[in-house]
């Protein structure tokens, strides 16, 4: 086959393949979708940088790390959700029953933080399989169906505790761990979403489950008739999901000192879902990264910090980061040149 | 559809003038003058990736061009939408029609002018009639009803509604991009009888498609593309076949494909369907052996597509047995079919085979990703080196392997598909009309790389309505109408005609072949 490769020589070249060559491995390492977050987030910092120096100070930057930490999980477990062109709502809710769930299971075994935490993820394992259930086997839509669980599992963390905060696991070391311990200076939340976070990352970018999830999330058609097992994934996800949030949720415990129903992980889900979708997640399903879902909870979380930091009216705070998402999900739209008719995807 | 058949043939409906289009690295049209003028058709031509539907979007106002402009009727215009080239009189009928699922045919055609009553109620009576008035005075009825959903019609018929919507309104020029590329023989008679009339009333035709029978048979003139360039335009009557390959590959077409495999010298079946009943088809049985090409051929709607769905376990059966390699099998699914070694290249590439989004490496190694892991992690390295062979083998035209599907050209897209089975050697390959929308010399290519596989043994089942190409490639060929198998044909007797016969059993007895 000499005149195919003749044709393929022929055939128009890449733009200026020996300049900027390193210009293009830089971009392929950071993601060309991640070069607008990267630059927000720079010109974010600078401007509050200057402003006030305390932003710079190791203990600040600290606080913000630990500060998104526990909706970082969350958001890095709904990129995933949304790149398989699902939604779980009810991350939120499963991150209280959890949370309650660990601080009763230490309490039932007289101070055990070992079974406490088991106890939690265990059940945030099952929460994930039964939402994943009802989309799979009872064919229900993935919103409406964690939104279903959303309520229901709240429900449940409200029924177990009497809607109060349970146990007292502030003198627990583990705990203690957990909420301010720190491992070679480094909090040992941040560790807990840095290994969580780059471990989902691996498997989307370099496992062959990730590469199939992008598949579904693309072309479920093209998947199935592929030799997919769609449901499988579909219930695996949802899984991993339940147990991240789990994980989010014994965080909090540990944070706050007490199991918390409610109070901890209220509206945490739309936290995530904002995350992922100002990282450049598409709803529809088959876009989306972990880097860029981290990229926006950093955005977010200096966003916060800053205005906190600075004095701002906290509800000026929401507008913010309201107008962010926005801004962020326009800019994309505009870069893929979609075209301006009917209901975006 | 009034002006005059005495119009004076020259007037020119449309000049394209130095019309220049490029995409991130690539280069799709540069400097091309083309005019059509009323009443006449002009076939244009060129490889995968020519440059031939970016010009027919930019005639429909889908793309802006870089450089260069348009004349209608002597007026220079600019369509910066679709809908403003609707109301000039351009109309485009896509590769890939676009049709509204939920909603019957007669709405899909009239999208946007529905006839209404007493302000905003539709008038479905109304609509009906009116539709149903345009599918016999097409010579479409019997293959289209106005009430059928949009989401239930099949390719064939998803075309003709894309066809009827442009026929809507005042119509002056009207471009078809591969219009028969899903259609079987006798609906390319019925929109041949189309295409004369409206050329006959005067109306500017553009006529996309890469069958050279099809160019001598409709076209007035011909002008070809090659790597976005118009390399030449003839009168059709003063050209050959051999003069337009040359024009459009840029050198000699090496003798076209020869069969040279020999499925008949193996007898070891590698699928068998036994009295295979689903909700479209009836009592289907056939083998494939090891090593041979089995055609599967019929009208559109007898049930072909819906047949191998079911056979991979994507469908499901009512009754009867499929046995792989001499073993029972019992497929619930397609991944239970790609397991035991059948793999399906479905029919249509948009819808169920590719993921647009992503680029032409992961489409490649969809299948074979598992393969080419090690402890679940996908080895780039060997991932690469497959697609690239894959890639070049069949000659896709792309910038890269890292190139998103969705901005390939259409036949370069469908190749795609076909390095995605290839990679993945199965014994059993199945392909759905697999050389829709692929040029002359990539067919041919296609063709001996079938023959190859067939020459190493895999067992391959190819389902295409064109009928020369059933007839060069498959050792037998079954046909269906209705979902029954109406006849086997071994490769040495069968014929056109005999196909066809075949194919339209029951009209010829009954109604009398439909023209
Ligand atoms: N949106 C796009 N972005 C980038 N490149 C594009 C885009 N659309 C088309 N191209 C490129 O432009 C070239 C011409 O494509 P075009 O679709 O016009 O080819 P074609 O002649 O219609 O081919 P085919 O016979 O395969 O349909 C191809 O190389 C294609 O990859
Ligand atoms: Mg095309």
């Amino acid at each position: 086959m000499s005149q195919t490769a003749d044709r393929i020589a022929s055939s128009p070249a890449p733009d200026s393949p020996t300049r900027g060559l390193s210009l293009r491995r830089a971009l392929d390492f950071v993601g060309v979708q991640n070069v607008s977050l990267l630059i927000a987030l720079g010109i974010l910092v600078t401007i509050i940088g200057t402003q006030d120096p305390v932003f710079f100070q190791t203990a600040n930057i600290k606080t913000i790390g630990t500060a998104v930490a526990i909706s970082g999980l969350l958001a890095v477990a709904q990129t995933v959700v949304i790149v398989l062109g699902a939604l779980d709502i009810s991350v939120g809710s499963q991150a209280g029953l959890a949370s309650v769930v660990s601080a009763m299971a230490f309490t039932a075994t007289s101070g055990n933080a070992a079974l406490g935490i088991a106890a939690a993820l265990a059940l945030g394992l099952c929460c994930g399989l039964v939402n994943g259930v009802v989309i799979v086997f009872g064919r229900v839509n993935p919103v409406i169906a964690t939104l279903a669980t959303l309520a229901a599992f709240k429900g449940v963390a409200q029924l177990v505790s009497n809607g109060r905060a349970q146990g007292y696991t502030g003198a627990d070391p583990v705990f203690i761990f957990l909420s301010r311990g720190s491992i070679a200076g480094i909090p040992t939340l941040i560790w807990v979403f840095v290994l969580a976070a780059a471990a989902v990352h691996v498997m989307l970018k370099y496992t062959d489950l990730g590469r199939n999830i992008y598949a579904i999330g693309g072309n479920d058609n093209a998947a199935r008739l592929s030799g997919i097992n769609i449901n499988r994934y579909i219930l695996g996800v949802y899984a991993m999901t339940g147990l991240i949030a789990a994980l989010a949720g014994i965080l909090i415990t540990a944070r706050t000192g007490s199991g918390q129903p409610v109070s901890g992980s209220e509206g945490l889900e739309l936290e995530a879902i904002t995350a992922a979708a100002l990282g450049g997640c598409a709803l529809k399903g088959g876009k989306g990264a972990v880097s860029g879902t981290i990229l926006a909870v950093l955005l977010l979380g200096v966003l916060t910090n800053g205005m906190t930091l600075l004095g701002i009216n906290p509800f000026w705070q929401n507008v913010a980061k309201g107008t962010l998402l926005v801004v962020a999900v326009v800019i994309q739209q505009v870069r893929s040149g979609e075209r301006r008719v009917g209901l975006p995807t | 559809m009034t002006t005059p058949a005495t119009a004076p043939p020259a007037a020119e409906a449309l000049c394209v003038e130095a019309l220049s289009k490029r995409f991130a690295g690539v280069r799709a049209l540069h400097d091309v003058h083309i005019d059509v003028r009323a009443g006449e058709v002009l076939a244009l031509m060129g490889e995968n990736g020519a440059g031939k539907s970016t010009l027919l979007k930019i005639l429909s106002g889908d793309y802006q061009p870089d450089s260069g402009r348009l004349v209608l009727e002597g007026e220079p215009v600019v369509f910066r939408t679709p809908a403003e080239a609707h109301r000039a009189g351009v109309r485009i009928i896509y590769q890939e029609p676009e049709i509204v699922p939920h909603v019957s045919v007669a709405e899909n055609v009239y999208i946007g002018a529905l006839p209404r009553r007493r302000g905003r109620l539709l008038d479905r009576g109304a609509l009906h009639a009116r539709v149903q008035a345009d599918l016999e005075r097409y010579g479409f009825a019997q293959v289209l009803r106005p009430d059928t959903l949009g989401g239930r019609l099949s390719a064939a018929q998803r075309q003709l509604v894309e066809i009827l919507r442009a026929l809507t309104g005042n119509v002056r020029v009207i471009a078809f991009d591969e219009p028969t590329s899903s259609l079987s023989e006798h609906e390319v008679d019925a929109l041949f009888a189309l295409i004369r009339r409206l050329r006959d009333d005067g109306v500017a035709i553009i006529y996309v498609s890469h069958r050279m029978k099809e160019i001598f048979r409709i076209a007035d003139r011909v002008a070809v593309l090659r790597d976005g360039r118009l390399v030449g335009q003839r009168a059709v009557a003063e050209t050959s076949e051999d003069e337009l390959v040359r024009m459009m590959v840029g050198r000699d077409l090496s003798a076209m494909f020869r069969r040279r495999h020999t499925g008949a010298a193996r007898d070891r079946s590698m699928l068998s369907v036994r009295s295979l009943t689903t909700d479209d088809v009836t009592d289907i049985s056939f083998d494939v052996r090891a090593g041979e090409v089995l055609g599967l051929t019929g009208l559109v709607g007898a049930g072909r597509s819906e047949l191998v769905r079911a056979v991979v376990g994507d469908l499901p059966i009512r009754s009867g047995r499929v046995l792989v390699d001499g073993e029972p099998v019992r497929l619930r699914s397609p991944r239970d079919a790609v397991r035991v070694g059948i793999g399906l290249a479905p029919e249509e590439r948009k819808a169920d085979a590719l993921i647009l989004e992503r680029t032409v490496r992961d489409n490649v190694s969809l299948a074979v990703l598992s393969r080419l892991s090690r402890f679940r992690i996908v080895r780039r390295g060997r991932e690469r080196d497959l697609v690239n062979r894959y890639v070049r083998q069949l000659d896709v035209r792309t910038p890269s392997v890292e190139q998103e599907v969705r901005r390939l050209s259409g036949g370069n897209q469908q190749k795609v598909v076909l390095a995605r089975w290839l990679a993945r050697r199965p014994k059993v390959l199945i392909l759905d009309e697999p050389t829709r929308g692929i040029d002359v010399g990539a067919k041919a290519e296609i063709y001996s790389l079938i023959d190859e596989l067939a020459a190493e043994g895999i067992a391959v089942l190819v389902i295409s309505s064109e009928l020369p190409e059933i007839l060069g490639l498959a050792d037998r060929i079954i046909v269906m109408q209705h979902g029954r198998i109406t006849g086997e044909l071994t490769h040495d007797d069968a014929t056109e005609e005999r196909i066809l016969a075949l194919a339209m059993a029951d009209q010829l007895t009954s109604e009398g072949v439909i023209r």
